[in-house]
Parts: structure tokens; sequence; C-alpha cells
């Protein structure tokens, strides 16, 4: 028989008065493969995001390949490619729009989402927060092993006969609901839904987890006006996800539904392939909205979370308090808000009634006013800095420029006017993969080489580092930047080919330009591979705060034990930006150093407060 | 071949990175460079992200400046030119801001690179400061969207009457064209009467059909409003034609339309291109499956009276598929003989 509930209950509260830093026993696949520590669990989101984006970068090398040198002979590939190379050496047209959708689908749910913020939120919100773990240890692990499981289906649909789903990354119905439209919709398509609905299981089970922790398990003085904004930013992402992934999975049913069961939601009036289909009365553009309503509050869950971490990697590496905390959060909030009332500018030209397009147009350009406070407020925490340039703080610096880049673009874009003609062209495809796609990405490397030391316990080799900076960010200039002359000049994305068409004949030098700058770009992130591999066994063994950080997960030792701290947890006694205090001899005051210890560079406030809590100390003692 | 060449080269240039690394690294820790707060790197990487700030503005500055007239297509509609000018405009504003936030971004990463001597400004927050950097975002974005509202509102406000119909249909993969002939009405149509030959599934039991005309391209009256209307019969497309200014998505099931003012001939844009072989193309722009890249149509835009002349030399669908003829009811023959001309045969 079990425990009894009092006995439960003692090795409860001994677990958090002596903070279970004693070795417990376990085997080791309760501590590697099905562990409930947050940390573990972290790690495996980031394992897996990392194979993600090789594959889902190598599936854009070759697509590439095919953009900027149609006329290559491809028959090289055929090893790996096998009957997606036509007789001519080509690659399959179909195939093409495969490698589109799947690249898209890998990167922005796979990367973006799992790698960024299941990585992210999971070993940092317990360690900032000062917790032991995760409020739910099973649930998270569970939410690991349904993106997994995720995982191998989307993987498995790779290597179909008919190919994965192929009708690009937001898979609009018809073409996806029918397996007669494109072979991709068969067998490819059901299993894109089935890896999608476990990702949405996982993404819940996630987002539930960051939620309630951050919202019940914080330390001791850690108010939410003294979360870094990392934990902010994560918290708000898990929201907007709560919110909006449930949304996907609806729409996600109901394709399976017209799919498989003969509903109409998402088909009328169709025929095709010789025969008129009984469908009748159901609405495409019904399905855009409910992928939207998901789809553009997604941008943000890649975004906040890579901008969180940015904020903490700029504020640290300048020695400066990050400028404007309130007005970060302020701004982070106003976003997350507005992120669920812009989605139809995704469908300006969609037939949507052109009332409700400029509904949406107002409302999309309200969401710049709050990113371009993010902006300014990042430009001033480096004015006046005294900047170190880790690696982490180049990735940072690098997606502010990104940020910037290809956020002002999304002014042409939600505008509805200026949208008739750049709508589904290469100016979209570079907007958002700057503003959402490099932007993230380098929030991603930055936390990685930021986080190393902590999760590893040894250091990332810099100059390494300093090299997968330059030639990413470089790179992705050179592959992004052109791509909007020829959105400009009219380009569609998802075009296999180019030759059809008189009006985009031009642009074949450049399109060969982007596709060597994508390749040396991609070959780029085999050298943070190397050194990521390399550190995690060969690493100069980390000090204990390699970035003379302030926060809390640097003052738990090397290689933090199940429970995070040794004895009992800090507490908080300031807010996280105290880099550079007027009066401090060091340039950073961590959190959990007592104001009272700090007297020569306390605010005038803040001395109050110390005189207060000496009165309620030596009283308290009085009462004893 | 090719593969096993590419992977034995990759092995060989790893491996020598990697021993070059590893001597790299060693040679490091015997310096101790690492206990530095700011090796030399530090100023290396502040000079470097200086260099990329000048070099990338010199060469986006250089590439738009002289390869204008490759990515900037000649606008041919009246709306175009308004969203063309509102586009222009929108570019100055972002590129005052663009050019701003990233020299300082730039600037200031190199300027306050890390010295021993210097402390940082603790400089936490200044609510004048967020204030106008909210408020200025904010009254520029409201003229934007006000001068994008206007817009917006005209191009999508109801066609004119007299606006010459063209039906456009999408199908996996090509466009069809259908035009409402003498009596101005486009026949109606039913999905379920599609077959190998009727491809629009026109209705002949509506009166209006009989005139219908179907041709290989669309010819559109220059300075004469033109009302698209657009439909798919299968899976989503979207019509656009770039130097329209004009993109609209074709949905099975919901018809869609777009109107607009041709204002250029296809000659008079020969002339302006200089390429005498130039012709207006529609596109499909939302990805429809295999053949996606290759659905053109062809648009020749005339002078209303070389119009008019096309428009009477076309023969209506019905008189040249007169089997069609049984489909259409016994009360309507005698109109439908009429109409189509087959009558005088």
């Amino acid at each position: 028989m079990g425990k009894t509930k009092l006995e439960e209950n003692e090795q409860h509260v001994h677990l958090n008065e002596h903070g279970d830093d004693h070795d417990h026993h376990q085997s080791f696949i309760s501590k590697y493969i099905f562990s409930q520590d947050h940390k573990t669990i972290a790690k495996q989101y980031l394992f897996t995001g990392i194979f993600w984006a090789f594959i889902g970068g190598l599936l854009s090398v070759i697509f590439r390949l095919q953009l900027g040198f149609p006329d290559m002979d491809l028959e090289w590939l055929r090893p790996i490619l096998g009957k997606w190379i036509t007789t001519t050496g080509k690659l399959d047209p179909e195939f093409y729009l495969a490698l589109v959708t799947m690249h898209g689908t890998i990167m922005v749910f796979f990367v973006l989402t799992a790698g960024l913020s299941g990585t992210f939120s999971n070993f940092l919100i317990p360690l900032q927060i000062g917790a032991r773990d995760m409020a739910s240890g099973f649930m998270n692990m569970l939410s690991y092993w349904f993106f997994f499981a995720s995982g191998v289906v989307m993987f498995i649909s790779l290597f179909i006969e008919t190919g994965p789903a192929s009708g690009g990354w937001v898979v609009y119905p018809p073409l996806s609901a029918l397996p007669q439209a494109v072979t991709g919709s068969g067998l490819g398509m059901t299993m894109w839904l089935v890896a999608m609905a476990l990702f949405i299981a996982s993404t819940l089970l996630g987002g539930i987890n960051y939620i309630t922790t951050v919202i019940n398990l914080r330390t001791e003085g850690m108010s939410f006006t003294r979360l870094p904004l990392t934990i902010w930013a994560f918290l708000l992402t898990a929201i907007i996800g709560l919110l909006s992934f449930p949304v996907l999975f609806a729409a996600a049913l109901l394709l399976i539904f017209d799919r498989s069961f003969g509903t109409s939601f998402f088909l009328s009036e169709i025929f095709i392939n010789g025969e008129a289909l009984p469908n009748i009365g159901g609405s495409p553009i019904l399905y855009q909205h409910l992928f939207w309503f998901l789809g553009h509050p997604e941008v943000y869950i890649v975004l906040l979370p890579a901008l969180g971490i940015t904020s903490e990697v700029i504020a640290t590496n300048s020695r400066k308090p990050i400028f404007g905390y309130r007005a970060m959060i302020g701004s982070m909030l106003g976003i997350t808000v507005l992120s669920f009332i812009v989605w139809a500018h995704h469908m300006f030209v969609s037939g949507l009634n052109p009332f409700l397009g400029s509904i949406f147009m107002l409302l999309t350009l309200i969401i710049a006013v709050p990113s371009a406070v993010k902006v300014f407020n990042y430009l001033t925490t480096l004015w006046r800095g005294n900047i170190v340039f880790t690696p982490a703080m180049l990735f940072s610096i690098g997606l502010v420029s990104f940020f910037i880049s290809g956020g002002l673009t999304g002014i042409f874009l939600g505008n509805s006017a200026i949208d008739i003609q750049l709508h589904d062209t290469y100016f979209v495809v570079a907007h958002f993969h700057l503003v959402m796609g490099s932007a993230s990405f380098f929030g991603m490397m930055a936390g990685v080489y930021h986080w190393f030391p902590k999760m590893f316990g040894r250091m990332m080799d810099e100059k390494l580092g300093y090299i997968h900076f330059w030639v990413t960010f470089v790179g992705i200039y050179l592959v992004f930047f052109p791509m909007h002359y020829i959105g400009i000049a009219g380009f569609p994305r998802r075009y296999y080919s180019f030759t059809n068409f008189d009006a985009f004949s031009a642009f074949t030098d450049l399109n060969s330009f982007i596709s060597v700058a994508a390749i040396i770009t991609f070959g780029a992130q085999l050298i943070f591979a190397f050194n990521f591999i390399y550190s995690i066994f060969r690493g100069r063994l980390a000090p204990s705060n390699p970035w003379r950080s302030n926060t809390l997960e640097w003052t738990t030792p090397r290689y933090p034990k199940h429970g995070n701290w040794p004895g009992e947890i800090p507490k908080v006694h300031r807010w996280p930006y105290d880099y550079s205090k007027p009066g401090s001899k060091e340039d950073f005051i961590p959190q959990h150093i007592p104001l009272s210890e700090t007297p020569e560079s306390n605010l005038p406030h803040e001395q109050e407060k110390v005189k207060k809590e000496d009165i309620k100390a030596t009283s308290s003692l009085h009462g004893k | 071949m090719v593969l096993s060449i590419i992977l034995i080269g990759s092995v060989l240039i790893i491996a020598i990175l990697v021993i070059v690394y590893r001597i790299n690294s060693l040679i490091d820790v015997a310096r101790g460079t690492h206990k530095k707060r700011a090796s030399g790197s530090n100023r290396i990487n502040a000079f470097m992200l200086f260099f990329f700030l000048i070099l990338g503005i010199i060469a986006a500055v250089w590439y738009s400046i002289s390869w204008f007239d490759l990515y900037h297509i000649p606008v041919a509609s009246e709306h175009g030119q308004a969203t063309d000018s509102l586009f222009w405009i929108t570019m100055a504003v972002i590129l005052t801001v663009f050019f701003i936030t990233q020299i300082l971004l730039f600037y200031f990463s190199y300027r306050y690179r890390y010295k021993d001597k210097e402390k940082a400004l603790y400089f936490p927050e200044n609510n004048r400061l967020e204030i106008i950097w909210t408020l200025v975002p904010a009254v520029v974005l409201t003229l934007l969207i006000f001068g994008g509202l206007k817009v917006w509102n005209k191009i999508m406000d109801d066609p004119p009457e007299e606006a010459e119909i063209v039906e456009i249909m999408g199908y996996q993969f090509a466009w069809r064209t259908r035009y409402p002939g003498n009596d101005g009405q486009l026949g109606a149509y039913d999905f379920r009467l599609i077959d190998a030959i009727n491809v629009f599934g026109i209705d002949f039991t509506d009166q209006s059909s009989f005139d219908d005309f179907t041709p290989r391209e669309i010819h559109l009256p220059k300075g004469k409003p033109v009302l698209f209307k657009i439909r798919s019969r299968d899976v989503l497309h979207s019509v656009f034609a770039p130097h329209f200014r004009l993109k609209m998505d074709a949905v099975p099931g919901m018809p869609t339309s777009f109107w607009f003012i041709p204002n250029k001939s296809t000659e008079e844009m020969r002339l302006e291109t200089g390429n005498p072989e130039f012709n207006y193309e529609i596109a499909c722009t939302e990805l429809c499956g295999r053949g996606h890249f290759s659905m053109r149509l062809l648009v020749v835009v005339e002078e209303p009276d070389e119009f008019k002349r096309w428009k009477s030399e076309q023969e209506s669908w019905l008189s040249k598929n007169p089997d069609y003829l049984v489909k259409v009811p016994e009360e309507l023959k005698e109109l439908a003989l009429l109409k189509t001309g087959l009558d005088k045969q």
C-alpha cells in the first residue's frame, strides 16, 4: 500500500525545507529520458529544436538550389531524394512545394515555438523566479514527449511515398483537403494534422505550467515588478499560446472532418478531376480566419521570448539597467492584447469584406507603436553603456537590427491599399523572415550562448561564437535584404520557377546570389553545432557568474541538482537591473543582495525601506 | 559521385578546422585571455559593427539607385498610381526611421564599447522620453492609416454601372475568361454543369448566357472602368496583374471581384518600357498545386475603338458549340438561335 497522506505531507515539507539537494537515486531513464526536472526537459527541447533547425535549414537549401540555379542538374541528389528528382535531373515541382511547406512548419512550430519557448521557459522560469521546479513536473514531462511524438510523426511524413504536406505552412483548404488536388494532401497531410494536434497538446501542457509556476512559485520578495523581463515575456507568450492554439486545434479538427468524414466546413462548389464534389455551403475563408487567429499571435509567440532574452542580455552586457522596465512590460502587454485582433491583415485580398479590411488595417498599424517603444528602449539601454561583446550580446544586437528592418516593412504590408500589390510576393517573405524568423532565431542563439554555462557548467568558445555570429548576421542580410527588391517587382512566393512570365524574367543573378548566401549561412551553423557539442564535453569550466549578471540562476551551483539550490532558496530584495549603480563598487548587484548590505549605493527611497525593515526586524526579535 | 566528393571534402575540411581550433584554444589557455573582462576581440567586434553599418548603407543605397528600373515596374491603372504614391510616401517615412535607428544601434554599440576605467550610466527610466516615443510613432502611423484608408475605400467602392464585365475563372492550372456579350449580362453557371467542353458550367436555361463569349486572352478598353468577376472551380487561386496593381483571390463557392481603370494601352507600354514584346500578364498568387507557377493569362489593353471592334468580332460560346442547344429550354430556343446568330446558317 502507498503512504498515508500525512507521510506524504511530511515528505513535501521536508522537500521544501531542505531543498532536496541530496542525491536521491534515479535510474538513467527517469533522470535523462522521462525526466521531470525542468532543466533536463529544457535541454531535451533544446537538442530537439536544434535537430529540427538543421532539418528545416537543409530543406531550404534544397529549394534555394532550385530557385537560384534553375538549370542545375540535380542528379547528384538522387541518392537522397530518389524519385523526387525527375528523369531530367530536376526537382519535382510538387516536392518543391512540400519542401517549402515543411520548411515553414518546422521552423515556425518545432524550432521557434518549441525550441525557443520550450527551452528557455523551462530552463529559466524556475531558476529566475527562485523555484525548485515547475508547478507540475509530470505535465512538463508530458509536454516534451507530446512534442517528441509530434516530431516523430512529422519526420516520418517526410519519407512517405506521396510526400509530406505541400499546401504551404498555412495549409489552406480546399488544396489541403483534396488528395486529388496535390499528392501531398493525401497521407502526408493526414500526418501533418496528427503531428499538429500532438504539438498543440504539448504547447498547452507546457503553457499551463509556465503560467502557474510564474504566478504561484515565485520566491519571497520576487514581486511581479521585480521579475526579469525574460519571465514577463515567457508568461505573456504562454498566455497567448493558451488562448490561441485551441483555435488552431479547432481548425485542424474541422479540416480532418472535411477530409475524412465528408463534412463541408471549408468546401463548396468544387469540380476537380472531372467530377463535381457533393460539398456545398462551406467557406475556405472560415478556415483562414481560424488559422490566422492562431497564426498571427503565433508570430508573437516566437518573437516575445526572443525579445525577453534580448532585454536580459543587452542589460547585462551593456552593464546598464534596461531602460524603461515598466514601459517594456507595458509594451509587451500591449503587443499581447493587440496580437489577437490583427489576424485578418493576412486576408486583405482573400475576398474579405473591405470594411473589415479597414478595421484590421487600423489595428495592425497600432501594434507598431509598442514595437517602436521597445526598439527605442533598447537603443537607450545601449547609450552610454560599457558594452561587452559576448557572442550572446552580438546576437542580441543583431536581433534588434532585424527587428527594425523587418518590423518597418510591416508598415507597408499592414496598409491594405499597399498590400494589394505586395501580398504573397517576396516582399512578404523578406518581411517575416527578418522580423519573425531571423529575429527569433537570433534570440534563441543569444539565449544559448548566454545560458550555456548554466545549462552545462562549461563555457562555449567565444571566438567560434564570433565567427558564427558574423557569418550568420551578414549572411541573413544578404539573403533577405535583396528579396525586398524582388518583391517590389511583384515576384510571387512559392513559385517553382519564374520562366513562364515576362514580368518575372529579371533578377536571375540576384536569385543565384541569394542562394549562395543562404548556403553559406547554413554552413556557418555547423560551426555552431561543433562549438555546442564540443563545449558540452570539453569546454572550459564555467565560473559561477560568468557574465556578472544579477538574476537568481547565477546563485546556483555550477551543476544545479534537482531542486536547483542546495539549502534555502534565496530571497529577492531588489529588481534585476541594478547594473552600474552609482556608489556601488562592483558594476552589478544581484537580486538576492539585501538593501541593508549596500548602503553606499541605495537610492533615497531604498534607504527609507532599509530603516523600516530594521525596525521590523528588531521588533520581531523583541517579540520573541 | 558529386555527393560523395562533397561528403569527403567536408569531412576533410572539418578535420582541419578542428585541429586549428584545438591549437588556438590551447594558445588561449596558455595566454590566459579569458581572465580579462573584455579581450581584444571586444574592440574588433565593435569596429566590425561600425564597418557593417557603413558598408551596409553604401551597398543598399547603391543597389537601390542603380537598379531602380529593374524592380520598379511601371504602373498602368488609375488606382495603381494612388497605391504607388502611398507606397513611396510610406517608403520615405520608413527609410528615415530605418536610417536613424540602425545608425544609432551600431554607432552606440561601437562608441560605448567596454573600457576598463569607465562605468555605464545608471539611467533606468525617463517618462518624458517614453511619452515622446510613444506619441510620435502613433501620430505618424495615424497619418499613414488615414492615407491608406482613403485609397483603400476608393478602390473597394462599388464599381461604376457602365463597367466592362469580364469573368475570370481559375482552375488547376490555368485561367479562363468569359465576357457577357451584347446584353451586358453574364449567364448563370452551376458547377454541376461543368464537363470537358462546358468548362464554365454555363447554365443554358438562363437566356443571358446565349451571347457570352470566352476568348483565350483578355482584351480591355483603355481609360474605361473594368470589373473583374473572379471565381474558382477547384482550389484557391489568386488573380494578380502586377502592372495594374491588382490582386484578388479566386475562391470556390464565393465569387469575388475587383474593378479598376487601365490607363495605358499595351502599345503605349511597349513604348514606355522600350520592349516591343511587352505584354500585360496575370499570374496566380495563391498556392494551388503542381502548376501554380505556370498559370499565365495575357491581357491586351486597347484604345476603346479597337476594343469595340474586337468585341464585335467575337463569336458566342454557344455558336461555337451548337451541340449544347439541346440544353436550352424549348421556349427559349428561338431567342438562342437569334442571339448566337445560328439562325442564319
